[in-house]
């Protein structure tokens, strides 16, 4: 149930048996200064942010669940949620869905000119299939991922990338995952 | 698994997140009108599956001070790509883990992952760290860190439709 790099940054793992202790997911206080970050959260944000991004409780009152586990209020940790959403810090307490499965995708990229840059960037964009595009230190120097129904899109979205940049596309679909999505790593 | 109406009800209603109350479970059973119960038997079956990675709390991580993004490439034999794959998937630091076509000769790498960190440092430490411990130092390998976000949306599961669906139930 632990993430898997809690071992790294945690001086104390302890998971009894029944329910959680605070003081025991949370670092010491001689480590905070290596795991601090630039924001001031307390104990408990900090244990919600980094013991919580999987197995939230499937049962009637999940939040309740959690407020045992820690020993707080289940108002407490309802505030802290909301007030951890409201700061823009967590998008949502809910599901992280694979990848669809349905569909396809592909990793592709472009060698830009430096200062064809955004121009570019805002052809590409201007794709619904595009979900994410980055700038990245490199030849190949945006980087972005293309999701349709099928492969036909895929490969027709890339040529039309292509006739309407340019430029030829570096197109690197998955072939595998190595990677069990255990949540996002803090304090590493 | 199969999806019937109900299951892209549900993940039409939960998709933005389960509501910040008592008992949420009960929030979403009443807007699809279908039990409590019903809807975490639903849930924990799309968590078997693997349609539902992982439930909880999803973090944004450049507002949390990751703010150093690299994407790290390596030029694996085919022989220990799954090997060194999941070595790597392991790590604490790497966030993603995929093995993609090699393009030759523009693009010699076929393994590829992610890796956060507070500072571009402590990203460069992190990859030294890895391939210190793994040996990977005649593994040829690039490191593409990201300077500029021109486009970021979450891949959406539900589509209008279904959420369509979810706002009349």
């Amino acid at each position: 149930m632990l993430l898997k790099n809690q071992a790294a940054s945690f001086s104390v793992r302890v998971r009894t048996g029944r329910g959680y202790n605070m003081t025991n997911r949370l670092p010491k206080t001689g480590k905070l200064s290596v795991l601090d970050i630039p924001l001031s959260l307390s104990a408990l944000e900090k244990c919600l942010l980094n013991e919580y991004q999987r197995g939230f409780p499937l049962c009637e009152q999940p939040y309740a669940e959690i407020a045992r586990q820690l020993e707080v209020s289940e108002a407490e940790v309802l505030a802290t949620l909301a007030s951890l959403q409201q700061r823009g810090l967590i998008s949502r307490v809910g599901p992280v869905f694979a990848p669809r499965r349905a569909g396809s995708s592909t990793l592709a990229a472009l060698a830009v000119p430096e200062q064809d840059l955004e121009a570019v960037a805002a052809i590409v964009n201007g794709f619904a299939e595009v979900n994410h595009n980055y700038q990245r230190e490199h030849a190949w120097n945006l980087w972005f991922v293309v999701t349709a129904p099928d492969d036909a899109r895929i490969r027709e979205v890339l040529g039309e990338v292509e006739v309407a940049t340019g430029l030829a596309v570096l197109d690197l679909p998955l072939e595998r995952s190595f990677y069990i999505d255990l949540g996002f790593p803090l304090w590493c | 698994m199969v999806l019937n109406e109900t299951d892209r009800q549900l993940i039409a209603a939960i998709q933005d997140g389960l509501p910040l109350a008592s008992q949420p479970y009960a929030v979403i059973a009443d807007q699809l009108g279908i039990t409590q119960q019903a809807v975490i038997t639903r849930l924990q079956a799309l968590q078997d599956s693997g349609l539902i990675k992982r439930m909880g709390v999803v973090v944004r991580h450049r507002a949390l001070g990751y703010d150093a993004n690299a994407m790290v490439v390596w030029d694996v034999p085919e022989a220990d790509i799954e090997r060194i794959g999941k070595l790597l998937a392991d790590e604490t630091c790497v966030t993603l883990c995929y093995q993609r076509p090699r393009r030759l000769p523009d693009w010699p790498y076929n393994l590829f992952c992610m890796i956060h960190g507070r500072a571009r440092d402590s990203v460069l430490r992190c990859i030294e760290r890895i391939i210190d411990r793994h040996g990977l130092h005649d593994v040829d390998h690039d490191v593409l860190f990201s300077t500029r976000g021109f486009k970021q949306c979450g891949a959406r599961y539900a589509s209008p439709a279904d959420q369509a669906g979810a706002a009349r139930g």
